[in-house]
């Protein structure tokens, strides 16, 4: 328990599943929207938001029992929380750990904001590609139709609730 | 010294051999001195048909109303010796039937040795030669890209001022979904002018992307919905008509919609050698009257089109 940090004891800690860590303050509900849990599941979820932090002066943190997050909701993970770290639980014990990186491109993981886009076209065989243009605050350009979209219409695009 | 001078002028040339043309960011300054260069020389032959794109056959893939774009680039193909299949109307291919894009330019990539595109759908152009082997030349797609429009353009103030460097350049109109004048805009881009004016009205201008892209180059710009405040600062003004077509709100349309006239009274305001271009066509924001005045360009504008398509199809094309 010596390495035990003061954020984390406000909440216990899950026996498997994942934290994810250094969450932009604010961010961790849009988080559980983008995974998809609204807390109705049977399963152990803890949220804790705006507690200090080294690094990012305030941070949000989510851990979810028994859920482990595929590389995807990773990726997605890194779009609105950039500087998030994913631990894996097993065991009361950190598995593995790792900081989510934003990619110099986004490709096919989110769909452009602009409905006139050749990437919105449903019966063509083209993937979404984006290039990142800020990382805080977030914006991506489409490199088919040069549109902005942020971090907020991210969010907006990709919760499932 | 003169083998050097060849082998660099042949150097410039191959690097347009086989190339797309998508948006005019893609070149450089260089590049578009060789193509100038080369149409200058078609101009020169005014009338004159040549053999140099004989045998080849360039496809007209439009499936948007296109006037000048089309008839140039045909007439273009033509002088050169080349022969052009179109698309014909949409109504009347198989894309009424619901072909997909990729489809039809896979088809046309087996017909042709390059592809002229117009589409409403943005990023279209760029789709199509991710698909297509042969080149694919945007003829227009959504509203940013237009970039034969905007070597013409950059050409007629080079022909016309003799540079582009040094100049007050102005855009008037539709700069949000203007695809000529987002283009226009990105063009200027690649020369030292002095200051670019966007002026628009408010529902207008410019979006986000092209302000944060002129931000980047360091272009000096103002914005501004009165043209005549400014009017006698420039060198050249570059005039767009308000696209009904692009509008995804009617009711925005009727708000803007005749919102700015270029008068002979206006233009008598402006510098002695201010030229006015227009990449037609225009709709009521250039009245008749200022087509018998020296600054009006347009028309000439128009006819440069077709040794600057001349001269970029032969450099993409030709042996």
């Amino acid at each position: 328990m010596a390495n035990v940090k003061n954020s984390e004891l406000i909440v216990r800690k899950i026996k498997n599943g994942t934290v994810i860590d250094h969450i932009t303050a604010g961010n961790a509900i849009n988080v559980l929207r983008i995974l998809g849990i609204k807390g109705s599941e049977n399963i152990t979820i803890a949220v804790v938001m705006n507690v200090k932090s080294k690094k990012l002066g305030k941070k949000d943190i989510v851990k979810i029992e028994n859920r482990e997050l595929t590389p995807e909701e990773v990726n997605i993970i890194a779009l609105i929380a950039p500087h998030a770290t994913i631990n894996i639980i097993k065991d009361y014990k950190v598995v593995a750990k790792h900081k989510v990186k934003v990619p110099e491109r986004v490709i096919g993981l989110i769909k452009c904001s602009n409905p006139n886009c050749i990437t919105r076209q449903t019966r063509e065989p083209v993937t979404s590609v984006f290039k990142v243009v800020s990382r805080e605050p977030l914006i991506l350009k489409c490199e088919y139709c040069g549109r902005y979209i942020t971090s907020n219409e991210i969010v907006e695009q990709l919760s499932r609730w | 010294m003169k083998d050097k001078n060849i082998k660099y002028m042949i150097e410039k040339i191959m690097m347009f051999k086989g190339r797309d043309v998508i948006s005019i960011l893609d070149f450089s300054r260089d590049e578009l001195s060789t193509l100038f260069e080369e149409a200058l020389k078609f101009e020169k032959y005014k009338g004159r048909t040549f053999d140099y794109l004989k045998g080849k056959i360039l496809a007209l893939a439009f499936f948007e109303p296109s006037t000048r774009t089309r008839l140039s680039f045909e007439a273009a193909m033509k002088r050169l010796g080349g022969e052009v299949v179109h698309l014909g109307e949409v109504k009347i291919t198989s894309i009424a039937k619901g072909e997909s894009l990729a489809d039809t330019i896979t088809m046309l990539n087996a017909y042709a040795d390059a592809i002229v595109i117009r589409h409403r759908i943005e990023g279209a152009a760029k789709f199509a030669a991710e698909i297509a082997d042969v080149p694919v030349i945007n003829g227009g797609d959504g509203s940013q890209h237009h970039p034969t429009q905007a070597m013409i353009d950059l050409y007629t103030i080079w022909r016309e001022l003799g540079t582009i460097d040094g100049l007050n350049i102005g855009v008037i109109g539709d700069l949000k979904y203007g695809r000529a004048a987002c283009s226009f805009i990105y063009g200027v881009t690649l020369y030292n002018i002095k200051r670019l004016y966007l002026i628009s009205p408010p529902l207008l201008k410019v979006r986000a992307e092209v302000r944060d892209y002129l931000k980047s180059k360091g272009i000096p710009f103002i914005e501004t919905s009165n043209l005549e405040e400014v009017i006698s600062e420039l060198d050249v003004l570059y005039v767009t008509r308000i696209q009904k077509e692009r509008f995804p709100d009617p009711s925005e349309y009727e708000k803007v919609k005749g919102s700015y006239r270029v008068t002979a009274t206006l233009l008598s305001k402006s510098k002695e050698n201010t030229i006015v271009l227009h990449p037609l066509p225009r709709v009521d924001e250039i009245p008749y009257e200022v087509d018998k005045l020296s600054k009006a360009k347009y028309f000439k504008q128009a006819a440069y089109g077709i040794p600057v398509r001349m001269a970029l199809l032969n450099l993409i094309l030709g042996d």
